[in-house]
């Protein structure tokens, strides 16, 4: 097991640079200027000279080659550099928001399995009944829904009914506090946006959870589990549900790492200060420091699920060993 | 709009005019902090470099100014008060090129150093004159200015080269944020872009990227009881629709750039009278610029009739209703005195009441340059508000008259690259939107030589040049306004370099508990917040 995960760590080494050079490309092909977007967008006037120190400053007047050395060789040396629109280093940026990305991929993750694997088992064991139909139903109108709308409807939603409940309109708070500093201000603002996005994300999982406790549903194993006179229950939950987990994992592992940084509407509509805002706002800005090193968090965090997911496989199926 | 929403609102906008007049009847109480939301994020908290509203709402106030606009009549384009000063605006002398400044005594910074007139001299001589390798986003504002100098610690001295009507604004700007000279000289004169030291009603107490800046009252003020809050916290929103709902919601009381009207409508028919609407014209205005490096967009004749096409005064009245944008106006904005008079208006190109005759002649000189039928693209910002909307209307308009116009609609970044660098359009959407109402300085926009003018007819209109260094010299004001006519028919009417759409309207619906604030015409100004209180 301890020389695949290290044959697995090497691999990450072509991934991660082909990764780099790709999304250094591609920034630098887009058109814009983060000099023009800082100083014309707000249509004051303001003198060319600015603009052009600005990119003096900024190093985009080196040759390209240069750019990109400083930018792998900043891993080497653990200096990530600073945003080039904020001039703070790019570590301090990601970590005032990890923290709130990470909770909400958590929680969503929490709620999507508490949705889905329930329903799924229930919808496969009582195939092609009204039960089945209904949860169907609800898991197609989550993966319909835009997480973003559903977000919007759920502030308006406690908007209207808290009105004319309690006289004044009530909006989940607008800024973050940390769960260890204030749990019930955090909770009262991150519940939402953790519904809206684990409805969605419950959705593919609960039709993965189904489709696979219906094919393990008619292995022999389980035939000979129920011949035995064994209960259903302990057939289910202990028989077939772990085998059925396979697929269902891999779905939840991919989901979670897209959550990290891929919440970019969910947290402008929760006006969450998360990673997908910051990967936003540093395309929109140019800031070609900060967004070539979220993108390169994003396929770490990618690559370290995958490899995490290969390993809770043989956990799950003892048939599988790595070696 | 029901007609009880509608009466609500004409209410709400009153009460919210009404206030404006009548508000110091009301003993203002202390305390309390203010939640307000921002629409952006401002990359440092330098006022010096840096143009953004994103950067002056949460750290104006930090600091104080030498002069600043009347925040008790914040809508008067020309009254400006001392703030750092002493008594009334110095009158010039030397023939108008001598301004003397008294400074405030006993004024402190936040970290207890005492303030003098050298720390001003010190702050303008930075902005005017920047060491090399610094940035000075407003430097071209003072190109009047010959010296700066503190002869005591109670006198700062300007002298100009010249006299100018455009001095005065130009130091009421509300990036001129006063910095200590020790700071600038042992920090470095970077060292505002991360950190805060002035002599605003405020001191800094926190910020989170991307989240928040929050302020607590300073209690060594320069203007005694002041100031009322306790402190504020600006919360930084990208969406509007979370922006609207958070002062629906109470998570903040205002946000002080504006909302569309749609959005004010909304709030009142919800909040009732828990909300007050301010509304004010805006010293921000749309134009289309032709790209006179196009072929097309050459022949003066096709550049009128693109200006004769439009419909300002039904479109105002129509336009008003969906986007942030209402007043016809030419060059100047339309309440300052130099601006263009309706009488004066109609005079030019596009301007007149008689739309029909308008467009036959807009036809007709499209006729004449052989361009009949003339298909060109429009370029613009894929901002809603007001961008694609007046776009979207403006190709109704040259539609009338026979055009045939398609847009391209890019993201701000990729827009401005098109704008400035590859100039790949024909007409492009463009706007101008200044802070302290400066007209002498506003309308360099309209010059080919200016750095912020995308037309490309820069050496092509050698006339236009010379009016404007006319006035930019000229110290009278009758004569300023007869001058200012003169380069407004040249640059709108006669050359048509640019088309002016609508001036914006500004409408700050917020939390009637919110007293002591008024609207000022640009959302860069009045937002000192000293006169702020809540009435909870």
């Amino acid at each position: 097991m301890g020389k695949y995960i290290f044959k697995r760590t090497l691999l990450m080494i072509p991934t991660l640079f082909g990764a780099a050079v790709l999304v250094f490309l591609l920034l630098r092909m887009s058109p814009g200027d983060i000099c023009a977007v800082r100083y014309l967008g707000s249509g004051l006037a303001v003198a060319q000279e600015q603009i052009d120190l600005c990119r003096e400053q900024l190093g985009l007047n080196k040759p390209q080659i240069v750019q990109f050395f400083d930018f792998i060789w900043g891993y080497f040396i653990f200096d990530l550099g600073e945003s080039m629109w904020t001039g703070q280093p790019v570590t301090h940026e990601i970590a005032i928001r990890f923290e709130l990305s990470l909770q909400i991929a958590i929680m969503a993750t929490f709620v999507a399995t508490v949705i889905a694997i329930p329903l799924g088992i229930i919808s496969a064991v009582r195939q092609n009944t009204i039960t089945d139909y209904v949860v169907r139903g609800f898991a197609i109108a989550g993966i319909a829904i835009p997480s973003f709308w559903l977000g919007l409807m759920i502030i308006l939603g406690l908007l209207v009914v808290t009105q004319s409940w309690l006289g004044e309109p009530w909006m989940p708070p607008i800024q973050f506090k940390s769960i260890w500093e204030d749990p019930a201000h955090n909770l009262a603002q991150l519940i939402w946006p953790a519904v809206a996005t684990g409805y969605r994300y419950s959705a593919v999982a609960t039709r993965m959870t189904r489709s696979a406790m219906l094919e393990v549903l008619r292995e022999d194993y389980v035939r000979t589990a129920r011949a035995k006179g064994m209960v259903e229950k302990i057939v289910i939950n202990r028989h077939a549900l772990k085998n059925a987990l396979l697929p269902v994992v891999t779905v939840l592992a991919l989901e979670f790492a897209f959550l990290m940084g891929g919440l970019v509407v969910t947290e402008q509509v929760f006006n969450l200060n998360g990673l997908g805002n910051l990967m936003v706002d540093g395309v929109e800005r140019q800031d070609f420091t900060m967004t070539q090193n979220l993108v390169m968090l994003v396929v770490i965090v990618f690559v370290i699920t995958n490899l995490i997911t290969d390993l809770a496989y043989a956990w799950l199926d003892p048939r599988i060993r790595y070696s | 709009m029901s007609k009880y929403a509608r009466f609500a609102l004409a209410l709400a906008v009153g009460a919210g005019l009404t206030m404006g007049a009548s508000e110091p009847a009301k003993a203002q109480k202390k305390g309390g902090v203010l939640n307000f939301i921002v629409a952006a994020e401002s990359p440092s908290y330098d006022g010096h470099i840096e143009s953004t509203f994103a950067m002056v709402h949460p750290t104006r106030p930090f600091y104080s100014l030498l002069i600043r606009v009347n925040p008790d009549n914040p809508s008067s384009p020309t009254d400006f008060i001392c703030d750092l000063c002493v008594g009334d605006l110095p009158k010039p002398t030397d023939g108008g090129k001598t301004f003397t400044f008294k400074i405030k005594k006993g004024v402190e910074f936040h970290d207890g150093q005492k303030m003098t007139a050298a720390d001003i001299a010190a702050t303008y001589n930075k902005i005017i004159f920047p060491p090399e390798g610094i940035k000075s986003a407003r430097k071209a504002f003072f190109n009047m200015v010959d010296s700066v100098t503190a002869p005591d610690d109670e006198t700062v001295v300007f002298k100009l080269k010249f006299p100018s009507g455009a001095f005065i604004p130009a130091v009421a700007t509300p990036f001129n944020y006063i910095y200590s000279a020790k700071d600038m000289k042992e920090k470095g004169y970077e060292w505002h872009q991360k950190n805060v030291n002035g002599t605003g009603a405020f001191k800094f107490k926190e910020a989170v990227a991307g989240s928040h800046v929050e302020a607590v009252r300073n209690e060594n003020f320069h203007v005694k009881g002041k100031p009322y809050l306790d402190g504020y916290k600006a919360l930084i929103s990208r969406k509007m629709a979370i922006r609207v709902q958070a002062i629906r919601g109470d998570r903040a009381a205002i946000e002080f750039r504006g909302f569309p009207p749609k959005q004010r409508d909304d709030l009142v028919k919800a909040l009732g009278k828990d909300i007050t609407v301010q509304e004010s014209d805006w010293n921000c205005v749309l134009l289309f610029t032709p790209n006179q490096s196009r072929p097309i967009m050459q022949d003066p004749r096709v550049r009128q009739a693109l200006t004769l096409a439009v419909d300002r005064w039904g479109g105002s009245q129509h336009l008003s209703r969906i986007a942030i944008v209402k007043t016809v106006g030419g060059v100047v904005f339309p309440n300052h005195p130099l601006a263009a008079s309706k009488a004066e208006l109609v005079r030019l190109n596009g301007y007149g009441t008689d739309l029909k005759a308008s467009r036959e002649q807009a036809k007709k000189l499209l006729a004449d340059a052989g361009k009949a039928g003339l298909k060109f693209e429009l370029l613009n910002r894929g901002t809603d508000q007001p961008y694609k909307i007046v776009g979207t209307w403006l190709i109704g308009q040259w539609r009338q008259v026979g055009m045939e116009v398609t847009q391209r609609v890019e993201p701000t970044k990729s827009f401005y690259n098109s704008l400035r660098k590859t100039a790949d359009f024909d007409v492009s959407v463009d706007f101008n939107c200044q802070s302290v109402i400066n007209p002498i300085v506003d309308i360099t926009k309209f010059l080919g030589s200016a750095g912020n003018n995308y037309g490309k007819y820069e050496g092509k209109d050698q006339e236009l040049e010379d009016i404007y260094a006319k006035l930019a010299q000229e110290g009278d004001e009758a004569k300023q306004r007869e001058i200012v006519r003169v380069f407004e028919k040249r640059a709108l009417s006669d050359m048509a370099h640019e088309g002016i759409t609508l001036w914006w309207y500004k409408i700050n619906p917020h939390r009637s508990y919110v007293k002591g604030w008024k609207i000022a015409p640009s959302h860069y100004l009045n937002q000192s917040l000293d006169q702020v209180w809540l009435d909870k």
